[in-house]
């Protein structure tokens, strides 16, 4: 089975580049040079040393000895949380800044939901000294100020996102309509494996570091290089493809995606797409999606604002439906209680939305010693006050 | 044979076209509209039909899409009321949305229905062009449905006569990259675009949409082309008092 992408940028039935006419020149030339231009040594060599020495990768993989006593298992967390700007979104940009500059793009444009993605876009854009404007919906302006003031401190320009929800979906929107107006000088950093192809794959292809390191990582420690599991959560499911990537062709390990039940999948407040969606176009390409029978996108919730997307990313629509990865789902509650639980025997405070992944744990069920990996996304500053509010700290 | 070919045969300039969005501002505005728009002298009408991520759109075309789904558009309801269409209207009509809702609908249904009702044409902008000729051309053209194309100043010159061989109606030139709802603004550049377009002497007649608000605008687009397209503006006007009875007004102060 081929778990990636076609030559026509179709996982299975998913993927293709739905955009208007106007985007077309764009998403051409990237179509036709991200692969030479990310593969060049020069681009490889500059990409790692960023990755090294300014986001401070390799990042551990720490064994929790504390959660894997509970557990009666062994689990590693693969620790994004600690590179620099606390999760693994900074991976991706890193790279998509060091293929504007090789595309001559003078102004980057990004989209994001909890605010990560803008934050690790304006932190490369200042490093590079490129103009830098993010897409961010009204509400989630307002629920996460600490991240608006970092983008603003580095110089980026936030713009609220008030159609629609004024969430995630809607600075996506903007960010497309922002490009369509300025096809020829702008980038668009697209923040997760979603989007018209080749961002999917493109996205996918630089988180990947996650599971190479992860690989490398494993042999040391046990001396196998491959896992029983892993472990992620799954909004548009970046940090998911990343730590599934070098696993994808290995099928004796059991890949789970976490997606965010909310209240409850079936309660109406819910972002668990695999569960509630169907096959359906947005933002660019074939995959799963909340909607209406009529085709209307359904405003997804979750208390993570990193998981409140309607859709996943067209390669984690292909492993859904072939069978080779599994998709779960932990709601609001279960997350925290997680959250709450690795802070206790970790001394580790995930985000909410890495939290989700670390809640499935108490739904599995182990014969034996197996070894898991869990994608340690992000770290959990920025849900201080959900945590705060919820437990009444 | 299709009303579009009928008209641009018989009409070679100055074609006006008129687009609203259907549900808007009433959810059964769409027929009254259409027919009031070809007494006023409208040449042919494009229908939106309304979807939630309308990302070509700017505000104006946005927030009626927005107001039509709150009342309840469907394409489901709209088929219904467009099944006397023909009895009313005898202009080319042309649907245009996003293709997610068709998607739902199903892409055979919906060119049946089409069809079946006597709508001419459709314009999908996010249905590409790779896509549509590898997974649904066949379908259009067996239903005799004209599927609009777009291009923009963008487009290479290898891609716009692929997009003219792949037309049945008309081309739909974008006056400049930009969401829906911007005015035209001349320039040396865009006199340049429409005239490389012009000079390529495509097969299909071409139509200029995107900007076009006012007599300034359309006696620009109608040196180039056959004509051109009026959207957020007319949406605009819809919100005027009595606007239904003033459609004459509006048509003349577009193209004199």
């Amino acid at each position: 089975m081929n778990y990636h992408v076609n030559e026509k940028g179709y996982f299975g039935d998913f993927g293709g580049a739905y955009t208007p006419e106007m985007l077309y020149p764009n998403i051409e030339n990237l179509r036709k040079q991200y692969l030479d231009i990310i593969y060049e040594p020069k681009f490889q060599e500059e990409f790692h040393q960023l990755l090294k020495d300014y986001v401070g990768r390799p990042s551990p993989l720490f064994l929790a000895e504390r959660l894997s006593a509970k557990y009666g298992t062994t689990i590693y967390l693969k620790r994004e949380d600690l590179n620099h700007t606390g999760a693994h979104k900074i991976n991706n940009t890193v790279g998509q800044i060091l293929l504007a500059s090789r595309l001559g793009k003078k102004r980057i444009i990004a989209e994001t939901g909890a605010g990560q993605h803008g934050v690790a876009t304006a932190t490369v854009c200042a490093l590079k000294g490129l103009e830098c404007i993010v897409y961010m919906g009204e509400v989630d302006i307002k629920r996460q100020a600490p991240n608006v003031a970092r983008m603003k401190m580095m110089g980026a320009k936030v713009i609220p996102a008030t159609s629609g929800s004024k969430t995630l979906k809607d600075a996506t929107n903007e960010a497309m309509r922002d490009w369509i107006n300025n096809p020829v000088d702008t980038h668009y950093i697209i923040g997760s494996v979603v989007g018209p192809h080749p961002y999917p794959d493109m996205v996918a292809r630089f988180q990947s570091v996650i599971s190479e390191e992860t690989k490398k990582q494993l042999k040391e420690k046990t001396g196998i290089e491959t896992p029983d599991y892993v472990l992620a959560c799954v909004g548009g499911g970046s940090n998911a493809m990343g730590i599934f990537y070098h696993f994808l062709d290995d099928e004796d390990v059991k890949l789970i995606a976490i997606e965010a039940a909310g209240k409850g999948v079936y309660s109406g407040k819910s972002a668990a797409t695999t569960f509630l969606g169907k096959e359906g176009v947005l933002h660019g390409s074939k995959s799963i999606l909340m909607q209406t029978e009529d085709g209307q996108v359904i405003e997804p919730y979750s208390i993570s604002a990193g998981l409140d997307y309607p859709g996943i990313g067209p390669q984690h629509a292909h492993l859904f439906k072939v069978n080779r990865a599994k998709y779960v789902s932990i709601t609001d509650d279960e997350a925290i209680q997680a959250g709450k639980l690795c802070a206790e025997l970790e001394g580790i405070i995930p985000a909410i939305e890495t939290a989700h992944a670390l809640a499935y744990l108490e739904e599995m069920t182990f014969a034996g010693n197996k070894t898991v990996v869990i994608c340690l996304s992000g770290r959990g500053d920025k849900d201080l006050n959900t945590y705060m509010n919820y437990f009444d700290l | 044979m299709n009303r579009i070919k009928q008209l641009f045969e018989r009409k070679k300039e100055r074609v006006l076209s008129i687009y609203f969005t259907a549900g808007y501002p009433e959810l059964d505005s769409a027929l009254d509209i259409a027919e009031a728009l070809e007494k006023a002298g409208a040449n042919f009408i494009e229908i939106g039909f309304p979807y939630s991520d309308p990302l070509a759109d700017g505000p104006v075309i946005q927030n009626s899409s927005l107001v039509a789904l709150n009342n309840g558009m469907t394409l489901e309801i709209l088929f219904k009321q467009l099944k006397d269409l023909r009895n009313r209207v005898s202009i080319p009509l042309l649907l245009m949305g996003y293709f997610n809702p068709v998607l739902q609908y199903g892409v055979e249904n919906f060119c049946k229905a089409c069809a079946d009702i006597g709508v001419d044409g459709v314009i999908i902008p996010d249905l590409p062009m790779y896509e549509y000729e590898e997974m649904y051309k066949d379908c259009f053209l067996k239903n005799n449905i004209s599927n609009i194309l777009l291009v923009t100043p963008q487009t290479s010159d290898e891609r716009i006569r692929k997009i003219d061989e792949l037309s049945n109606g008309f081309i739909y030139l974008l006056s400049s990259s930009s969401t829906t709802g911007k005015n035209l603004t001349v320039s040396a550049e865009t006199d340049a675009y429409f005239s490389r377009i012009q000079n390529m002497h495509l097969k299909n007649p071409t139509m200029i949409g995107f900007g076009i608000s006012d007599r300034t605008s359309f006696d620009k687009a109608s040196q180039f082309t056959s004509g051109a397209i009026v959207g957020s503006a007319f949406v605009k006007f819809l919100d005027t008092p009595n606007a239904l009875e003033n459609f004459p007004g509006f048509i003349k102060s577009i193209r004199a």
